[in-house]
């Protein structure tokens, strides 16, 4: 473009011409020439053969697998054995029992990943220190037998709750994800200790049950086309695809009409494309606006008293459980009765940066517009308190009486379900005891004096800490969890965890941590069924593409193998391949859930099935429509708005019995945001699959890695767009590159996450990766990771 | 001679860049040429109230983009080699490999940002609509891609009776100059005042 162009101005190019990513394979891997076609498929990729992306011999339809939350129907151009193209569903848009199914930028990258060059190509084992990243190419041969022998050695010395198979999400959403093999061949030869929960809605799935009994709080998102007032709490649909045909009721919910509110310290993707209006807000501090929201509705009386006397427990002092008293309630909490602070919109503009008119207009809208849908991300639930912001949200729900109601949504967690398949693997684990999948470390350094106060369940007391860790397709090892620098000082020491196996397709900065690695093969390379998460009525076929290449293999034939060795084989497959197990399922899913799903032959065919229902999921409606025949599954058997079994836990402070308004630390109120004065946030950004896809060069030129700042922050710290800044905190440091933006609201710098640890010789970050800044603090109730808590401080590199 | 062109829904776009990438991926194109591009633009402030609230008046919006396969395209007026060429049958404007000489000239021309220079080819290049999936009955990978759905084509005036005939938005250079066979619906932050 031209320098003097008169669209210079909207077309400041923003895109970096980066020419190569230095930092790609920067973990040294030796690069091997060879292997199967490697020569032939990076020829294939050279401008030359442009042509070939319009000649093919077949288009294969097949689905990626990772921890997204839609699933996508990915077609395959293939020419001679080499995807020379992706393409995307075709289904037109308009029918909304067959939303399309089409791919986001990152589906459109695949090619580069299945022929990326940096791709694990055969077995390794460590040489070096561990972490140190030296590794040397060993046969299939060697590491089935060093796996084999190891799981039975660390099993016979302490026992089988050292053997830990750790959370991993890379290929978690098909039939047969690498973590559930690995689980059952420990399950086979003894047991393995389980994990509890997830990272992404860690607090939200134990919090929002104690309000309804259920995570199964949402309804079908075709719902939505009949709400008329959205507010979306924390929730960015555009960028990280919460579920693929979402955006889609969105847009007709849109259409039709309804006002779409978002509530986010990010103006995202989200809000340019469906909100009409974006409300900042400072992180930690949702629930100050949800209190005032309720001294709104409460004191302007919009609240529906006949829902709240009828369905709930704990709003006014007639609704009480026994034993408790009057002005423990949740009006009296708004009113301030017994602390002296009512919640008005004054208090919490103080506190959470939204205006006391702003959230006042909100309240009356969300109270009088009806039905009125308050969705909530998982953002905000990530934090200290998480739990409060998830059983929050569900309180306004039952304040404005849109719990059970078309068009309405019953916040918390919401998740919705109501088509599934038949899972024809199965794992049954000997050993009962479990710990919440946020704290392994702590169960590598103090297992043995874990309580049922860190969440342990299923025993007393742990026996053994976690000696063998396999981590299958994930990077939570070392890039996902919270607070990298403790974390691998923990895995370095070898006499602490004595064996670490990790299958990935690259060397991460988790597999970097692995003495034995396994290089596994994409969704390209193998059969499978695309199963979105809950939200969604569909499933995606999964056909193998093309063989795998190197000597890359998939976990579920890698671990028969070492099943074999442990003399368990036939237990272990049960006499099935993955594409027996394939058909197994959709037979299954026929005969037994479906008569409707089709045969293999015509799933592979289309590539895609839709479930077909009347009308829409909505949640809680059985309920609402007769509540003595169908109680609610908490202890009162209705809507716990005030729960005993949390006041019975005697941690008023940390875990009230009603969700209210917790001042965080290191949130806004915490004095050390004197030293740190930023809080840091992240999300899931539209160019990865948490980490996934971060060497891709394509996606870092679409969205590139840089922390988001306002111009007010930046110009008080002489940063100017483009800047390499460092960020810091006591837990770490890292460098990245500044975008100087409106879009985020003052004092919140924002850095997405899944960047891969990238640190230099003194240990600081390179890459911008997110969780060297963030704390291992877990979240009173569900112990659950607290990752968009942290206070930081920004200074020019 | 049917002149085709594109519809973009810019009211629903997201910004999310599928267009751009499964562009790359059809064209092989790589890191730093993009020939259909997704720009940005934000404008707006704060305002920090004595109690603490935060009030703005922030908007953003994106816009995607490609060659506009115009009436009067300034690539091809000014290409020295006559490699720019305007095809009768539809009005796609193409960049014939064989004869362009790099002289980016097209490249300065164009208001649009649409002919894209490869340093390793030393050639120039950009969106050719894809006319060679068009033959084959399928449709650019751009507007197969949006997952959205705002991405469309077909015959101008068509798009034009169906969407209007908006092709200007705010920040974008007049019309007039090469007149663009574009259809826009604006983004509500877009609209030219």
């Amino acid at each position: 473009m031209s320098k003097d162009s008169p669209v210079k101005n909207l077309l400041a190019n923003k895109m970096q011409r980066r020419t190569f990513l230095k930092w790609s394979g920067a973990f040294g891997v030796p690069v091997i020439a060879g292997g199967v076609g490697t020569k032939l498929l990076i020829d294939q990729q050279t401008e030359e053969k442009v042509a070939s992306a319009s000649d093919w011999d077949k288009v294969v339809s097949t689905c990626s697998i990772n921890n997204c939350g839609g699933r996508c129907v990915i077609k395959a151009y293939v020419k001679d054995g080499v995807v020379v193209r992706v393409a995307t569903d075709t289904q037109e848009s308009g029918d909304p029992s067959i939303p399309p199914l089409r791919a986001c930028v990152r589906g459109r990258n695949y090619r580069n990943l299945l022929y990326h060059p940096d791709r694990l190509k055969y077995p390794m084992k460590r040489v070096g220190k561990r972490g140190e990243g030296k590794f040397e190419r060993i046969s299939w041969k060697e590491a089935i037998e060093t796996i084999a022998s190891e799981i039975k050695r660390i099993g016979d010395t302490y026992g089988p709750e050292s053997r830990y198979v750790n959370y991993a999400s890379g290929q978690s959403w098909g039939l047969h994800s690498g973590r559930n093999s690995a689980r059952k061949v420990l399950a086979l030869t003894g047991g393995y200790l389980n994990y509890r929960n997830d990272y992404s809605s860690g607090a939200g799935n134990v919090a929002t049950p104690y309000t309804y009994g259920t995570n199964n709080s949402g309804s079908s998102f075709d719902s939505l086309l009949h709400s008329k007032y959205i507010i979306l709490w924390g929730q960015n649909p555009s960028e990280m695809i919460f579920s693929t045909p979402y955006r889609e009721y969105l847009m007709g919910a849109k259409k039709n009409g309804a006002k779409i509110i978002l509530i986010d310290p990010r103006y995202t993707d989200t809000a340019i494309a469906f909100a009409d209006e974006w409300i900042p807000i400072k992180p930690t501090t949702d629930n100050a606006m949800m209190d005032a929201m309720g001294y709104v509705i409460v004191t302007e009386k919009l609240h529906d008293q006949a829902f709240l006397d009828k369905y709930c427990v704990g709003f006014d002092g007639d609704h009480m459980p026994e034993g408790i008293s009057k002005e423990e309630s949740l009006k009296s909490y708004l009113l301030g009765e017994k602390d002296g602070v009512p919640k008005t919109p004054e208090w919490a503009e103080k506190i959470c940066g939204v205006p006391s008119e702003k959230i006042r207009e909100v309240a009356r809208n969300y109270a009088t517009i009806k039905p009125a849908a308050l969705i909530q991300g998982w953002a905000a639930q990530r934090q200290a308190y998480g739990e409060q912001f998830m059983r929050g949200g569900a309180q306004l729900a039952c304040l404005t009486g849109n719990v059970g109601k078309l068009g309405g949504w019953a916040a918390g967690t919401g998740y919705w379900s109501r088509a599934d398949i038949a899972y024809p693997f199965k794992v049954e684990n000997p050993v009962k005891a479990s710990i919440p999948c946020f704290l392994w470390t702590k169960a590598i350094e103090q297992g043995t004096e874990m309580t049922a106060a860190d969440g342990l369940q299923g025993t007393d007391k742990l026996t053994t800490n976690i000696k063998l860790i396999f981590n299958m397709a994930g990077n939570m090892l070392v890039n996902q969890h919270a607070d990298i620098n403790k974390t691998t000082s923990l895995l370095e020491d070898e006499s602490k965890v004595e064996f670490i196996c990790v299958s990935d397709l690259f060397m991460t900065p988790s597999a970097r941590y692995a003495d034995i690695v396994l290089p596994g093969t994409t969704f390209f390379e193998r059969y499978d069924i695309g199963v979105p998460w809950c939200f969604g009525d569909y499933v995606v076929f999964g056909d193998k593409t093309i063989e795998p290449l190197y000597e890359c293999r998939n976990e579920y034939d890698v671990f028969t193998e070492v099943a074999d060795k442990l003399g368990v084989k036939e237990q272990f497959t049960e006499g099935m391949t993955i594409l027996d197990l394939v058909k197994e399922s959709i037979k299954r899913t026929r005969e037994e859930l479906d008569p409707n799903f089709p045969t293999f032959e015509e799933f592979r065919e289309k590539g895609v099935h839709h479930f077909k229902f009347d009308e829409p999921l909505v949640g809680f409606k059985a309920q609402i429509d007769d509540i003595e025949n169908n109680p609610f599954e908490t202890p009162s058997g209705k809507i716990e708005l005030f729960s005993k079994t949390l006041w019975d836990m005697k941690q008023h402070e940390e875990i009230p019995a009603l969700a209210k308004y917790i001042s965080s630390w290191e949130g806004p109120e915490d004095p050390l945001i004197e030293k740190y004065p930023l809080q840091l946030i992240s999300w899931h950004y539209k160019r990865r699959c948490h980490s996934t896809y971060d060497n891709m060069p394509w996606l870092e030129e679409a969205a590139k890695q840089e922390m988001w700042l306002n111009p007010k922050d930046a110009e008080k710290r002489g940063i100017k767009d483009g800047d390499k800044v460092q960020v810091f905190n006591d837990r770490g440091i890292l460098m990245i590159d500044v975008k100087v933006t409106t879009r985020i609201t003052p004092g919140v710098a924002g850095i997405p996450q899944g960047a891969w640890y990238t640190p230099d010789k003194a240990g600081t970050d390179q890459r911008g990766s997110v969780n060297v800044l963030t704390s291992q603090r877990p979240t009173p109730l569900a112990k659950s990771n607290p990752q968009l808590t942290n206070l930081v401080e920004v200074k020019k590199a | 001679m049917e002149q085709i062109g594109f519809y973009i829904n810019q009211s629903i776009c997201q910004g999310c860049k599928a267009c751009s990438v499964a562009c790359k991926d059809k064209n092989n194109t790589k890191v730093g040429i993009n020939f259909r591009r997704v720009y940005t633009k934000e404008e707006g402030a704060y305002i920090q109230e004595p109690n603490g609230g935060i009030v703005h008046n922030v908007t953003s919006y994106y816009f995607s983009i490609a060659c506009n396969h115009c009436e009067q395209p300034a690539c091809l007026k000014n290409c020295p080699t006559g490699a720019v060429v305007k095809r009768d049958e539809d009005g796609v404007v193409t960049i014939d490999q064989e004869i362009c000489a790099g002289a980016q000239l097209c490249v300065s021309a164009c208001p649009y940002g649409g002919p894209q220079y490869n340093k390793e080819t030393f050639k120039s290049n950009k969106c050719n609509f894809c006319i060679d999936l068009q033959e084959k009955g399928e449709d650019p990978v751009c507007v197969a891609t949006c997952p959205l759905g705002a991405i469309e084509f077909g015959p101008i005036e068509e798009l034009r009776k169906k969407y209007g005939k908006i092709r200007q938005i705010k920040g974008m250079p007049s019309p007039s100059i090469t007149k663009p066979n574009i259809v826009i619906t604006p983004h509500r932050d877009a609209k030219l005042v």
